[in-house]
């Protein structure tokens, strides 16, 4: 019943049919939310405000916070100038945060507010008590996609934050971008196993990972310090992981403070995991320790094990562009052949940077950006695979199509781990070989004739 | 109380007992606050979201339709056009020139490819901004294709949730009265305000089958466009919820002189109520007899299995934070059967009406709040010390994160609630949440002990 996607392609004008990406707005939102202390505040209805909550909420299974301006139809016409300032009055008087993210959206976008002079005026009043932070991104819904959000806030936490002050510190900075809160305790941690002090923003572990206390809390104890944000501009460099989501902050950070960056790939698969830990060497001198090496030799000694299980498989594959352009190419080290690749977020640099990764190794795939789920439904229906990998939204197609389903990337709504178990660095590789083993295996298990099933695999 | 409370929140938040009830209600949120509510939009997708042979495009950016894509369980007895995903995914240069073009494009094609039998088309937040003129498009396009296109009006701002239902009303009204009404029983009824979560509807469907009353159309769960088009050939509406489709009822009232009854169908004491209404309405004996035994047979059976689950249950305590206040109503008498108390109860959107009628419900002690927030709520969760916290999404998390058993009677709900049964379901799973062992590990039990 579900099923409606036709096989014939046709090619849509004007329509996006089970969309592969959501509005800037709700990056901005995950983005702020990992500053310590931080209140995001939404500038605009009400609705977006909720929306947002609860689809974090059903992705983190975590409680989360944020307030709203609340626009109403006289806030359309004259402007959310008042709103703001009530919000901002509201907020610091209840909700006492250390810092308010506020993000627009569409509607105060379009009616024009100008968020840092409205701040102005209400920190000269008064509204903003001092040792207060105001800080803004622009997150207009109908640019980019949530991914551009995210890099928007990100980049606004340098804008505001990082200080210039003439001094080098041994620190590195290092932007994570859009992944899990359990994605960035491991990368913060492989940094400090290699010996060096990282500062890591946005951090969302602690945050949207925390343990249960008896207690509710607006603020968890993780998150990204101001003080550690005001150092960026000193650290001695930034490495931008993901070009989508972190590299502009690098950028920025690199044009305020002449802080050099490095924009690597999201450290997911082997490979890029490897460049990010060579990127760690170079900083620190230092050799990886052993820690490190047996995790990767683990990564390997799974990798050749069960290479019969991997190799030639087809594989469609969706998602986030950062965390797709790595798990391509993860997918393609294991001899598999990525033949749909879409993401939902539009950018040229998407579409070019998978095609040079599957240069030689895969004949013929389909690459989209800015594409949706129909689309891939339907080259899946005309070139079947053997494993499709993505968000929550894939398992319509995974029914459909009866094709084994791994959830990777944001969101999932409809499994836990995600928060827990990373899917970056080498630890995260060897969940994402045990997931997709699992998912291939229960299927050869699951079709095998009784003649042939077998007890060892 | 020991809880703090915001300035500007002391008249929407009352404790039974201490002075003359009064409650300030149907206010718009303070802007600032972390508030459960949501917008226009949000109220009218809720409400027509579950036509299943209709489609349902969204005029707007991307994000108005990823968060409303099937995200409620309202199941369909045939087509699930609604469980797709459709969105103009307006872009920068749309809102310069403006999206006409754009939506009459998608609409044909879509039309073309799904054969609909109607179009719902909603506007957002920025539709009302650019001026984009939907109803032209729709109009266009109803001429072109021969499907009837209707524009919904939900720009986000325009007011809360509650003017989001209005709007829906609005949309819903211009398929009214379309349809034959011919060969419609004098017995006959339309139901309003249920959205067939968990199959719900057929179990109420199947109770007025049993009774001898014809359901002509059921609004909007499992809703088909043909049957919404010959509701007007039904003799009565019954209305459920707090209101969602109330102002269809009265709008058909006045259009086609069809009167209505509010029911719930939540609880023991309100599904019979509302099933011996229906038939005190129609005036038959047949169906009088009917109805009498349809209650006993279902209570017969019923009643012993409640037993078991009141034995462990009484006592507990019980806090109800919902959308709209009219099912909590029969949330509190729903708990009292199972023997427990509820201390805190508050809605989204209540009506003055809501809250006057919860006050001469529940008992002195309970604290009764109207668009409250999460700190304010979870204040309030630990000072009455509940051991179970019913609400939606946004509220699941805070009940847990405090140790704190939790029931979603909203949209994520997997059971059927609504019913004879659906007591049997909703006492089953408070069992099941509040005695579950897994409280025995949390901190604020290992704290008191």
């Amino acid at each position: 019943m579900l099923d409606m996607t036709p096989k014939e392609i046709f090619e849509r004008k004007a329509l996006r049919i089970n969309p592969a990406k959501t509005c800037q707005p709700i990056g901005a939102m995950y983005a702020a939310l990992g500053i310590h202390g931080c209140l995001p505040h939404s500038h605009g209805s009400q609705g977006c405000c909720a929306y947002h909550r609860s689809h974090l909420t059903r992705h983190y299974k975590e409680p989360v916070m944020a307030s709203t301006s609340s626009f109403t139809e006289g806030a359309s016409v004259f402007g959310g100038g008042a709103n703001l300032r009530q919000a901002l009055k509201t907020i610091f008087q209840v909700y006492d945060p250390e810092i308010v993210a506020v993000h627009t959206t569409c509607l105060s976008e379009t009616i024009g507010d100008d968020i840092p002079s409205l701040v102005k005026k209400a920190r000269e009043d008064g509204i903003v008590p001092d040792g207060k932070y105001v800080i803004h991104a622009n997150t207009p819904s109908y640019v980019g996609s949530h991914v551009t959000g995210f890099s928007n806030m990100t980049t606004a936490m340098v804008k505001y934050f990082s200080e210039k002050n003439g001094g080098r510190t041994s620190a590195i900075n290092i932007v994570p971008g859009y992944v899990e809160p359990s994605d960035m305790a491991e990368i913060k941690r492989l940094a400090t196993e290699m010996g060096l002090e990282a500062i890591l923003f946005p951090d969302t572990s602690g945050v949207l990972d925390a343990p249960q206390t008896a207690r509710f809390s607006m603020y968890p104890k993780g998150g990204v310090k101001v003080d550690a944000l005001k150092k960026t501009g000193s650290s001695r460099a930034t490495l931008s992981l993901g070009k989508f989501a972190s590299e502009a902050a690098g950028a920025l950070l690199e044009q305020m403070c002449d802080v050099p960056y490095q924009c690597l790939d999201l450290p997911i698969g082997i490979s890029s995991t490897d460049r990010f830990i060579e990127a760690l060497i170079e900083f620190s001198g230092q050799t990886p320790p052993a820690t490190i090496t047996d995790e990767r030799g683990r990564v390997v000694d799974v990798m050749t094990d069960m290479l019969q299980y991997f190799h030639g498989k087809k594989v469609a594959l969706f998602g986030d562009p950062d965390h797709v352009i790595s798990m391509t190419e993860f997918l393609v080290d294991l001899g598999m052949k990525p033949i749909h690749v879409v993401t939902g977020t539009p950018g040229k640099y998407f579409e070019h940077r998978i095609k040079k990764i599957l240069d030689g190794k895969v004949k013929h795939a389909n690459v989209r950006a800015f594409s949706d789920l129909f689309m891939l439904h339907q080259w899946i229906k005309n070139e079947p695979v053997d494993l499709l990998i993505g968000n929550t939204y894939g398992k319509y197609i995974a029914r459909a199509e009866d094709i084994p389903f791994v959830r990777f990337g944001f969101p999932i709504l409809d499994r836990i781990g995600h928060s827990y178990f990373p899917t970056t660095g080498y630890r995260g590789a060897l969940r994402l070989l045990e997931k997709m083993l699992d998912a291939i295996l229960d299927r050869l298990d699951r079709d095998a004739p009784e003649s042939s099933f077998e007890l060892v695999m | 109380m020991n809880v703090n409370i915001l300035e500007e929140r002391t008249g929407q938040v009352y404790e039974k007992g201490q002075g003359p009830f009064s409650l300030k209600c149907n206010l718009d949120s303070l802007p600032g606050a972390v508030s459960q509510r949501a917008c226009v939009f949000c109220g009218s997708r809720v409400v027509l979201y579950p036509i299943t042979d209709a489609l349902h495009l969204v005029h707007g950016p991307i994000g108005c339709a990823v968060y409303t894509w099937d995200i409620r369980g309202a199941l369909s007895s045939n087509r699930e056009l609604h469980r797709l995903s459709f969105s103009t995914d307006l872009r920068e240069r749309d809102v310069i020139f403006g999206g006409e073009e754009k939506l009459e494009a998608s609409l044909l094609e879509l039309i073309e490819r799904y054969m609909p039998s109607a179009a719902f088309v909603y506007s957002t937040c920025i539709v009302g901004i650019i001026g984009d003129d939907i109803q032209a498009v729709c109009k266009r396009v109803s001429q072109k294709t021969g499907v009837k296109c209707i524009p919904v009006q939900s720009e986000g701002f325009k007011g809360n949730k509650r003017a989001g239902y209005e709007a829906a009303c609005n949309a819903l009204i211009e398929l009214v009265g379309s349809g034959p009404i011919d060969g419609i029983s004098p017995f006959s009824i339309n139901i309003l305000g249920d959205f067939n979560l968990a199959g719900e509807i057929w179990i109420i469907k199947d109770y007025y089958r049993r009774m001898g009353i014809e359901v002509v159309s059921t609004i909007t769960g499992d809703g088909k466009v043909k049957e919404i088009q010959r509701a007007h050939g039904a003799r009565l509406n019954v209305v459920q919820c707090s209101g969602a489709t109330l102002s269809l009822a009265k709008m058909m009232e006045e259009r086609y002189g069809i009167p209505y009854i509010r029911v719930s169908y939540f609880g023991v004491d309100d599904m019979a109520d509302a099933l011996y209404r229906v038939a005190d309405h129609f005036k038959d004996k047949r169906i009088m007899e009917n109805t009498r035994s349809l209650i006993k047979e279902e209570l017969d059976s019923l009643y012993p299995a409640l037993k078991e689950f009141r034995k462990d249950l009484k006592g507990k305590r019980a806090a109800i934070y919902v959308g709209g206040a009219f099912k909590a109503f029969s949330l509190i008498k729903a708990f009292r059967l199972l023997g427990m108390k509820v201390v805190l109860v508050g809605s989204q959107t209540g009506t003055r009406e809501d809250y006057e009628e919860l006050e001469a419900v529940t008992d002195p002690g309970t604290v009764i709040v109207d668009d409250s927030n999460p700190l304010e709520l979870s204040e309030f969760l630990k000072e009455k010390d509940v051991d179970i916290f019913v609400g939606g999404v946004k509220e699941r998390p805070i009940a847990y994160k405090l140790g704190i058993g939790f029931c979603d009677h909203n949209h994520e709900r997997k059971e059927a609630l609504e019913g004879f049964i659906g007591m049997y379901n909703f006492a089953k799973e408070v069992h099941a949440t509040v005695m579950s062992p897994v409280w025995r590990f949390v901190p604020r039990k290992e704290m008191r002990s």
